[in-house]
């Protein structure tokens, strides 16, 4: 990222300027680090066991199956001749990401200018608290919620969607049968999204350099004028990173999905009907009940999702430094 | 700053005594919010827009409420871009337009929160409450589905939950206070690995905290293997990072003169850590451990291959199948008896008041700053420093 000097009065405490002095180590310091050593090395230990065990057991999977997994969409897990495509649950994770954040990306950088920049003190408090809250609450609510109340209230506007713009394959809905859908798993998924995304891109935006924004509005800008040509472009790449972590969480994302998600295997373009699927809905659903060979497959879902996340954590990290992510 | 205001720019007060408002000195007076022409401007098209939506929609075949509404916000964009547009000029209207924008979306962002949270009040209240402790202690061994609601319970999933949580919490805590620690104190090449892998591993999709832990303890251990120590385990890997991170976060601001200040009076570098550093941190570290535990009774997907889930009440975490609160939700509202759904969501009632309780819990012992009256959280002075 950028560098810039740190703006007066921003929430981020000014770095302590480090002193070179060494102070003697005593023994009990010595004995001190090594346990903190000891205990961060539990950290790496669970990431070296989670990708070996994983990887382990997807070997007899990639040796059935190899390129298959990943350019086939058949799935039959049971039967004499077993078929693993995982390409089906593949394109349908990442439609229900790309509905994620469609939905969830606009409503959160728009919570996160209000909360920044028009909201008054009190409002901005009650506001945080409320996008924490969301971080918080369990995923089997929104699961929930989705299946429950917001499917029959989004029943109409999916409704007319498939009637008037059938053009687009898309919404493309011929049975007339709406819920279980990808559209509504996507909108849930979004919403769950919004708290990391708001605050990411809040603590970036925070960082614009104030007295640049002061000179926009005493030049007599609008605010608008101030956010647009000030605040967005200078956290633009702050953005990105706080979509690319809203993005993992989306792709990861299990129980809100399974509840809310009538699973199909094969690729299901239509968003506003049953059917779709998504790899942790798919391990969820079925790690349990199979065999060993089909047990090892759904593995290797797992290990490319986790992969994945990992990848794009790691760029968001790349791409956005350091913000403060703390629960607060 | 107010909702539909041009004057961008801060006038100063007019010297003087200002006799309609209080204002004085130290209280400047507030600015007006609505100038009379924003006002009008903004509810003669919220008005002009409605009366539109309602005249077209007398020719429409039907009038669904959520389309009318959703035209009529459509059509207050419109009228009131048009509006602005012809009176104060683009620059005002872009501005205008935006500012409602921007407050939709928000109210887009909390609505659900509300949602969620009044339809499981709604529909769980009453099953908890109909037969107030029944529910909260009895279990599922013998309720068949048809029986009403006083014959099951919740009980067997609280202590469950309690349990694998409770465990989980137990590891968590110490390891990750260490690591925040080694992370805040030291700055090498290792520190800095240990960190990167923290911030990758946040994001880590709870199912995969399932498998792993499957595949490295259920299985080896065969059909034993259930149980609501594996539980305990996949919470404290998706709690661990999280922890760390936040951790970290609240040691990093305790200033640096502290630790200066103790190191130059000649205390060693552990004394510094665990008697200056943490003390003073104490209240973001404990919220941080409430919000962390919020998280992880929420959990189901870790949970649903380790501790398995069960009927019956299974005191002892370390073998069996044992219940999870979420868990016992999830395999309850997904059927098609109408009682089970009941009981599921009265299941999502009492996660959602221990969620609730635990997060507000965590905003009291984060809003304590020094010299409030929370006196035990905040950092003991020792009596004798004090300057009288």
């Amino acid at each position: 990222m950028t560098v810039m000097t740190a703006p007066a009065g921003s929430r981020r405490p000014a770095e302590d300027v480090a002193i070179p002095l060494k102070p003697s180590r005593t023994r009990a310091d010595t004995v001190f680090l090594g346990t903190l050593l000891v205990a961060s090395c539990i950290v790496l230990l669970a990431i070296v066991a989670i990708l070996y065990f994983l990887a382990e057991s997807s070997v007899p999977a990639l040796r059935y199956a190899g390129l298959h997994l990943i350019t086939s969409e058949h799935w039959a897990q049971t039967g004499t001749h077993q078929q693993f495509g995982l390409l089906g649950v593949l394109v349908g994770g990442v439609m229900i990401a790309a509905i994620a954040l469609i939905v969830g990306v606009p409503v959160s950088l728009s919570t996160a200018l209000l909360i920044n920049e028009y909201a008054p003190r009190r409002a901005k408090r009650w506001m945080t608290s409320g996008v924490d809250l969301l971080a918080v609450l369990p995923s089997l609510l929104y699961g929930l919620w989705g299946l429950k109340v917001l499917g029959q209230q989004i029943y109409g506007f999916t409704r007319w969607l498939s009637v008037h713009a059938s053009f687009i394959p898309l919404f493309r809905e011929r049975d007339a049968t709406y819920g279980n859908s990808i559209f509504i798993c996507g909108i849930v998924v979004g919403i769950m999204i919004i708290p990391i995304v708001t605050s990411v891109s809040r603590e970036v935006m925070a960082q614009a350099p104030r007295d640049a924004c002061e000179a926009a509005l005493a030049l007599g800008g609008t605010k608008w004028g101030m956010v647009t040509d000030v605040i967005l472009p200078f956290s633009r790449n702050g953005i990105l990173g706080a979509v690319l972590l809203g993005l993992g969480r989306a792709l990861g994302e299990t129980i809100a999905v399974l509840l809310i998600l009538s699973q199909t295997n094969v690729i299901h373009l239509n968003i506003l009907g049953p059917g779709g699927g998504q790899i942790p809905a798919l391990i969820a659903n079925n790690f349990e009940s199979v065999n060993a060979l089909a047990k090892s497959a759904l593995t290797v879902s797992g290990l490319l999702l986790f992969v994945t996340i990992l990848a794009i954590n790691f760029t968001a990290r790349r791409v956005v430094g350091r913000p403060r992510m703390a629960l607060q | 700053m107010t909702m539909l205001d041009t004057r961008q720019v801060q006038t100063p007060l007019p010297p003087g005594p200002d006799v309609v408002s209080r204002a004085t000195p130290d209280r400047p007076r507030r600015r007006r919010r609505w100038t009379p022409g924003a006002a009008w401007e903004f509810f003669g098209s919220v008005v002009a827009a409605g009366s539109i939506v309602l005249v077209a929609f007398q020719f429409a075949s039907s009038r669904p409420w959520d389309g009318m509404v959703a035209c009529w916000f459509l059509g207050f964009a419109v009228v009131y871009g048009v509006l602005t547009r012809l009176l104060h000029g683009v620059r005002i209207a872009k501005d205008r337009l935006a500012t409602v924008g921007i407050i939709m979306g928000a109210a887009v962002a909390l609505f659900p929160l509300v949602e969620i949270i009044v339809s499981v009040v709604v529909q769980g209240a009453p099953v908890v409450f109909s037969h107030f402790p029944a529910f909260l202690i009895h279990d599922m061994s013998t309720a068949a589905p048809s029986d009403p609601v006083w014959k099951g319970g919740m009980g067997h999933a609280i202590v469950g939950t309690f349990e694998q949580v409770g465990l989980a919490t137990l590891y968590t805590v110490p390891i990750s206070l260490l690591t925040a620690i080694f992370l805040s104190e030291t700055s090498n090449a290792f520190s800095r690995l240990v960190r990167t892998i923290v911030d990758c591993m946040m994001g880590t999709p709870s199912i995969i905290a399932g498998i792993f832990v499957y595949l490295f303890w259920v299985e080896p251990k065969g059909s034993a293997g259930f149980s609501g120590f594996a539980a305990s385990i996949a919470l404290a890997i998706l709690m661990l990072p999280i922890m760390i991170r936040t951790a970290e976060e609240v040691l990093r601001v305790v200033p640096g003169s502290l630790r200066e200040a103790a190191l130059a009076l000649g205390s060693p570098r552990w004394r510094v850590s665990l008697r200056v550093v943490l003390p003073t941190a104490r209240s973001g570290l404990l919220t941080a451990v409430i919000l962390g535990v919020a998280l992880a009774v929420g959990e189901t997907a870790p949970v649903l291959f380790t501790a398995h889930g069960s009927p019956r009440y299974n005191f002892n975490p370390f073998s069996g199948p044992q219940a999870d609160l979420p868990l016992q939700v999830f395999q309850t509202i997904l059927s098609p008896n109408a009682n089970q759904v009941r009981d599921g969501w009265g299941g999502a009632f009492i996660l959602v008041s221990i969620v609730l309780a635990l997060f507000v819990a965590a905003r009291l012992v984060g809003s304590s700053r020094p010299g409030s009256r929370r006196r035990w959280l905040r950092r003991q002075t020792p009596k004798e420093v004090v300057p009288s």
